[in-house]
């Protein structure tokens, strides 16, 4: 064994502490005692941790771990913090009850509280497909605006939240079919093209051209059952009006054909299925409340 | 002459049943990982049957000339600093990738590269393969020369390396193949996991051995630590992995544990792995050298002792932290808590035992980038190692938990402590291993450590503001009692954050690439950059070498 690495304690200059005397490749180590600091806050920090065992569950027996003190549980905080929240909307969700959704515009308090509610049942529910800003994508209908596919008042609003568009299952679901018009060779390719140019043109977005002309008279033929002779769509259908430059799936030519030619059937579940009538009705209100919801018709006058 | 015959039949073996596997496979991916261990075994025995010195052979003599006993045993060492600086190069690439797939989500691109698949990549690519081969090329380092000792079974010794590549090549082909047991940092299927264990075997065999065969009479500190680390990172990796393969020609398998009980094992793992694989491991090589550089003896012999045995006592229980307000039973969330908290001396043990090991030495600071490295990467540490047991509050990881908080921790941690000390490491080994005066470039050494300081500070910055702010933002209620933003509003905001964390990742990148040429000029040209000088310290090349002609040594008391 070489010299230096036995019995070679020596005070270190530098620190003035005693090194312990082993030395490894050139290390050595110096005998510091343990730092008061760092023993003490490890001391308090056993103590804060035997502590807590105590009061909170901590020790794992047989068939169940200690209780702790307070008997305090996660679920049971939870189910607490539940409650409280629950006591604290019930009157509201009371009212919401027991309030027709035709009578809540008159009830200004009742309608925020609704909007609110259904801000947040939204965000859980409906920013899958609507997005958060309820703006839609090609195949989502944009919200916020006050073109409507099955009407826009808070009863027709309601009534698409709670039976959904072409939902299986759902008798009073909205429903609806667009014929495939060149898929199933109803219409042939360069008659879907001069339906395509007549579309896009009650918009303005191509010219009244030969195409247009021509794809009007198809138009006459096919469409207007449900699209109505102007265009302008059909709510008992679900139709879109094709005056507006608002396209559900995409307005170029390219799109429209597509359109025509393998047609969409969009589906939206019957939340009815899924949410309470309460948090429908806030859906309902919320929807309403983006900008484009619609007014009941004026009542017709009663005659004095 | 028979045992060369009998280790190349043993690959030729071996190549047959991989062959056999592949042509046999049930799935793509099995198949492709078995084509890459049949291609590995077949090089094997092209090397074991090429490599001996038949001439000699016929003499009647060893195959191979016996190698310079005076010197320590450096081969794999060499090795595995290359392998290192290589796989840190690749996953700090991806892991800017990834930063930038969630910031600008249209660079996934699908299958192979979309983030699901890159993720692991990342992390494999740093924890297992830059960290792994850094974690044993030093280990091999630092337990010959604390111990004075060649390394025990050096053929062994060098099948730890390959094996140890063998599969970080197989982990990571898988990933992007769509190969995962979907454990987090345990992701290779049940063969890989194997073979990991074949190789992990041969490591602690050689590394014990060694320590066995030392002519010193204790056993340094730096070495309880990485035994401590070899010997628990075996035990995670078998019991987290139990799992029944669904065919033994497919990739896929079936974990032993299902329910809360997977998950509680897969985080007594996960939490395990961070604290043996990315805290003991690279506290040995903190002890190793932090006094070798600064030139100081060890702080104090009694706190290593304390906090070594406190850390490893501790640190196995605090893994139910990682699933707080979960269904894991509320004792076993308060365990894991109370245990994280009671780890927070324990680490900070490490963290002051290194620090104070530069009394006398703080001016050094100056003009030592090296140093410089090291005591920026302990600051790092002790920062970790005090936000750890605090988000394991329960109080705090209601905010904090499922946020990118946790990916700053994990970043600070990983960046800064783990990173720093293996690059100060590879600087300090480098020109040691190649022979060579001292790096190519001090002041190159300088600008990788401003490179990755600035890189973990906007890491960590923008991580900490982006969970915060998520953190308030899914909490946060409206005067109705209703929740006001939805997942993709949070998502919106962090954005920014996205952006400047990708930012710091390509500073941290950029510091690397300094580090790679400066390291690739050291060994492969040797020469010395013509610039104003920093410090460097001495080599005592007569005594970097084995004590030989000595007996073992009979440990003292």
């Amino acid at each position: 064994m070489p010299e230096e690495t036995h019995n070679s304690k020596r005070i270190d200059e530098a620190t003035n502490t005693e090194t312990m005397g082993h030395e490894w490749d050139g290390i050595e180590e110096l005998n510091t005692p343990l730092p008061r600091w760092w023993l003490y806050t490890f001391y308090a920090c056993i103590a804060f941790a035997v502590g807590y065992a105590v009061v909170y569950p901590s020790v794992p027996l047989l068939h169940e771990g200690t209780h702790g003190t307070f008997g305090w549980t996660s679920r049971g905080e939870y189910a607490a913090e539940q409650k409280a929240e629950a006591a604290q909307r019930a009157p509201m969700l009371a009212a919401l009850a027991k309030t027709p959704i035709e009578d809540l515009p008159s009830k200004p308090e009742l309608m925020r509280q609704a909007v609110a509610g259904g801000r947040a049942a939204f965000k859980v529910n409906c920013v899958q497909c609507h997005g958060a800003g309820a703006a839609g994508s090609v195949g989502y209908p944009n919200l916020n605006d006050d073109d409507w596919l099955w009407g826009g008042t808070l009863t027709d609003i309601q009534q698409t939240l709670t039976h959904g568009i072409r939902y299986p299952g759902d008798d009073q679901t909205r429903t609806s079919l667009m014929p495939s018009f060149g898929h199933d060779k109803i219409l042939t390719p360069a008659q879907v093209q001069d339906a395509a140019s007549f579309v896009r043109s009650l918009s303005g977005l191509e010219p009244k051209g030969a195409a247009a002309g021509r794809g009007a008279e198809i138009f006459a033929t096919n469409c207007v059952a449900c699209h109505g002779p102007e265009g302008k769509g059909g709510r008992q259908f679900g139709a879109p009006n094709l005056t507006d430059r608002i396209w559900l799936y995409g307005g170029s030519h390219e799109q429209v054909v597509g359109s025509i030619t393998n047609a969409h059937a969009g589906v939206m579940p019957a939340w009815g299925q899924r949410l309470d009538p309460v948090t429908i009705k806030m859906l309902a209100a919320y929807v309403h409340s983006l900008g484009g919801g619609e007014a009941f018709a004026a009542p017709t006058p009663v005659a004095k | 002459m028979g045992i060369l015959v009998s280790r190349a039949g043993l690959w030729l073996v071996l190549f047959l049943f991989c062959f056999i596997a592949m042509v046999a496979a049930q799935d793509s991916a099995f198949a492709i990982h078995m084509g890459i261990c049949a291609l590995a075994a077949l090089i094997a025995m092209w090397h074991g049957v090429m490599r001996p010195d038949y001439a000699r052979v016929a003499r009647g003599q060893s195959a191979l000339p016996p190698a310079d006993t005076s010197l320590y045993d450096d081969d794999v060492i060499r090795w595995a600093t290359i392998a290192t600086v290589f796989w840190g190069m690749a996953g700090f690439l991806v892991g800017l990738i990834i930063a930038l797939q969630l910031a600008f989500p249209d660079l996934n691109l699908e299958p192979w590269f979309n983030f699901g698949r890159m993720r692991p990549l990342h992390t494999s690519a740093v924890i297992f393969a830059f960290g792994g081969n850094a974690l044993i090329g030093t280990s091999f380092y630092v337990v010959q020369r604390t111990c004075r000792a060649r390394l025990a079974f050096p053929g062994l010794a060098r099948f730890v390396f390959w094996g140890y590549q063998l599969f970080i090549v197989l982990a990571a082909t898988g990933y992007l193949l769509g190969v995962t047991q979907g454990k987090e940092y345990a992701e290779p299927e049940w063969y890989v996991d194997l073979w990991l264990t074949v190789v992990w075997v041969a490591y602690l065999l050689v590394f014990a051995f060694t320590i066995v065969r030392r002519t010193e009479p204790h056993i340094y500190v730096a070495n309880w630590f990485y035994l401590s680390f070899i010997i628990t990172v075996a035990m995670l990796h078998l019991i987290n992995n139990l799992a029944i393969p669904v065919s033994f020609l497919g990739a896929r398998s079936i974990s032993y544990f299902a329910g809360v009980q997977g998950a509680m094992v897969q985080w007594w793992y996960g939490h395990n792995a961070v604290g043996f694989f990315l805290t003991a491991g690279f506290l040995g090589m903190m002890y190793y050298f932090v006094p070798k550089q600064a030139q100081r003896p060890v702080y104090s012999y009694r706190l290593s002792i304390i906090h070594f045995w406190a850390l490893i006592f501790l640190y196995i229980w605090a893994g139910p932290h990682h699933l707080h307000y979960t269904a894991l039973p509320d004792w076993a969330q308060t365990l894991g808590m109370v245990f994280s908290i009671m780890l927070w001396m324990p680490s900070w043990g490490g963290m002051i035992n290194g620090l104070m090991t530069l009394n006398g030495a703080w001016d050094r600071l100056r003009t030592d980038p090296i140093l410089r490295m090291f005591v920026m990467s302990l600051a790092f540490y002790g920062m970790s190692t005090f936000e750890g047991p605090m988000m394991s509050v329960k109080t705090v990881n209601s905010l904090s938990h499922y946020t990118n908080w946790t990916i700053g921790h994990v970043h600070s941690g990983a960046l800064g402590w783990n990173g720093m000390v293996t690059f100060g490491a590879l600087y300090y080994m480098v020109p040691r291993l190649w022979n060579r005066p001292a790096m190519y470039s001090l002041r190159m050494v300088n600008w990788h450590f401003w490179c990755a300081t600035l890189g973990i500070v906007f890491y960590a910055a923008s991580m900490w503001v982006a969970g915060i702010t998520q953190g308030l933002m899914w909490r946060e209620y409206g005067a109705d009692g209703y929740l006001v933003n939805s997942f993709a509003d949070a998502v919106a905001a962090i954005h920014p954050m996205y952006v400047l964390r990708a930012f710091g990742g390509l500073l941290y990148l950029t510091g690397a690439c300094f580090m790679t040429y400066n390291i690739w000029r050291t060994i492969a040209v040797g020469d010395q950059r013509d610039e104003k000088p920093l410090h460097n310290i001495d080599q005592n090349r007569d005594k970097d070498r084995p004590l030989i002609g000595q007996p073992v040594a009979v440990p003292a008391e």
